[in-house]
């Protein structure tokens, strides 16, 4: 066994920080959009819209029965060839759009789930003092859900951060492209991966401090 | 000024409601009473939509629905005639109690924040749980939440206030100072329409007692003749085993 040249990886940690920003961008992003896209999954799912509900099952179906790196390829280098306005497309907004479609599939199921959890007592109270099915789902029926798929929702983006690794293949240089790259440099492929880890394991466990203060937030009037 | 014809609501093929004609006068109270299953609930819920009557017309106040052809548009507008008091409270599990009784005036009704709040803290101190303004649902006992509820029923000022067992799924302890409530929105004449098994309740507060049996208005009369002396013979069954 040779040792760790820690000396390298010290001067490295400097390096990959400073790609830290994208990769937290990417996952953010992404997350934004696949919050706003699933939610109204959901709510199409939920309210049985007609037309729209059978389009959001095949969608969430496909996202959710292929693998992510198939989507990823199938934006970046294939979509341009068939659609030419697409091949403006950098990596990183392939990235995001991937993502984004890709997560957004998988949190539909957990947002509508919630939603039905939420009691039917609820709609009713809503629906008797005069509301719109909008003014219920904005004020009344979302804001119960949210604390029920909040922890999952949390999960999915931990998934997120992680998966913009995968950019890498798109040729975007984030966390893990940098690491590859400096690696490709130095041959200290150990060293130079199992920083990348740490650092992803970092951004993780720091994100369980938010979530703990999200769900504190979000439990409020449940508090006895 | 409520006026119902020829309500109908089936389940299926078993028809709850079969055929309800009622009017109800401005500050009228009129209490329903009869057997578990037999469609008092259900009227109750038709009259708001909550579920959708089959056949039948409804006017409340200035809008008047009938129930083929009503578009959601109207139904939100018959709604918003009424207030309705859930046997199970129903309060918004996200709110406050103070924002359980101001949440219709800023949403349906458009007042501002601050406007809907002062209404919410006169009802508050009417119902007696100003103190309790800021406290959410789940932290609240039974007979608390459904003050809020009919807190919020008030906070509506609707044509007529739909009043569902209000009573029925409290502990013991707490359906006095529920009942005591009620008596004082029956007592400043808010037209209502009550279910409940509370029958010495009924007997104080309403104008008019309807019995009904099958999903028909049986017989309806004055409180005094209703329950001593009533003609129908299921009446006379029922009143023998509640009373």
């Amino acid at each position: 066994m040779r040792p760790l040249d820690l000396e390298y990886m010290l001067g490295l940690v400097p390096v990959l920080l400073k790609y830290v920003p994208l990769t937290l961008g990417m996952a953010s992003v992404a997350m934004l959009l696949a919050l706003a896209l699933a939610s109204l999954m959901a709510i199409v799912r939920v309210l049985r819209v007609p037309v729209l509900d059978g389009f959001t099952q095949v969608f969430i179906s496909f996202f959710r029965g292929t693998p992510l790196l198939v989507q990823l390829f199938l934006f970046y280098y294939g979509l341009p060839q068939v659609f030419s306005f697409l091949t403006a497309i950098n990596g990183v907004t392939a990235a995001i759009m991937g993502l984004t479609l890709h997560f957004a599939a998988y949190m539909a199921e957990s947002i509508r789930a919630a939603i039905i959890g939420v009691d039917r007592s609820q709609w009713e109270a809503s629906l008797s003092v005069g509301m719109t099915t909008p003014q219920m789902m904005r004020r009344i029926i979302l804001p119960q859900a949210a604390r029920v798929a909040a922890p999952t929702l949390v999960n999915y983006f931990v998934d997120i951060i992680k998966s913009t690794s995968l950019a890498f293949t798109l040729g975007v240089t984030e966390l893990m492209g940098a690491a590859q790259k400096e690696a490709a440099g130095s041959f200290l492929y150990f060293e130079a991966f199992i920083l990348v880890a740490v650092i992803y394991w970092v951004i993780v466990e720091a994100l369980t401090v938010v979530q703990r203060q999200l769900e504190a937030r979000l439990g409020k009037a449940h508090a006895r | 000024m409520i006026s119902v014809r020829g309500l109908i609501k089936r389940f299926g093929a078993n028809t709850v409601l079969d055929g309800i004609d009622l009017d109800i006068g401005p500050g009228e109270r009129v209490a329903i009473i009869g057997p578990s299953g037999t469609g008092k609930s259900t009227l109750l819920r038709s009259l708001n939509f909550l579920e959708k009557p089959d056949e039948g017309q409804i006017t409340i106040g200035s809008v008047a629905v009938d129930a083929k052809t009503a578009t959601p548009a109207e139904q939100r507008a018959l709604r918003r005639q009424t207030s309705f008091v859930f046997q199970n409270y129903a309060l918004f599990a996200n709110k406050t109690a103070r924002d359980n009784i101001a949440e219709g005036l800023v949403t349906v009704r458009g007042w501002s924040r601050a406007k809907a709040h002062q209404r919410a803290d006169e009802i508050l101190a009417t119902i007696g749980l100003s103190e309790k303004a800021h406290s959410y649902p789940a932290a609240l006992s039974g007979g608390q939440q459904q003050r809020v509820g009919i807190g919020r029923a008030m906070a509506a000022d609707a044509e007529i206030m739909l009043i569902d067992e209000p009573t029925s799924a409290l502990d013991p302890e707490w359906v006095d100072e529920v009942l005591q409530l009620l008596k004082r929105v029956a007592d400043a004449r808010q037209t209502m329409l009550i279910v409940t098994h509370e029958m010495q309740f009924a007997r104080d507060i309403a104008d008019r007692v309807l019995f009904m049996d099958g999903g028909r208005i049986v017989e309806e009369g004055p409180p005094d003749v209703m329950f001593t002396a009533p003609k129908d013979p299921r009446t006379r069954a029922f009143l023998r085993k509640v009373l």
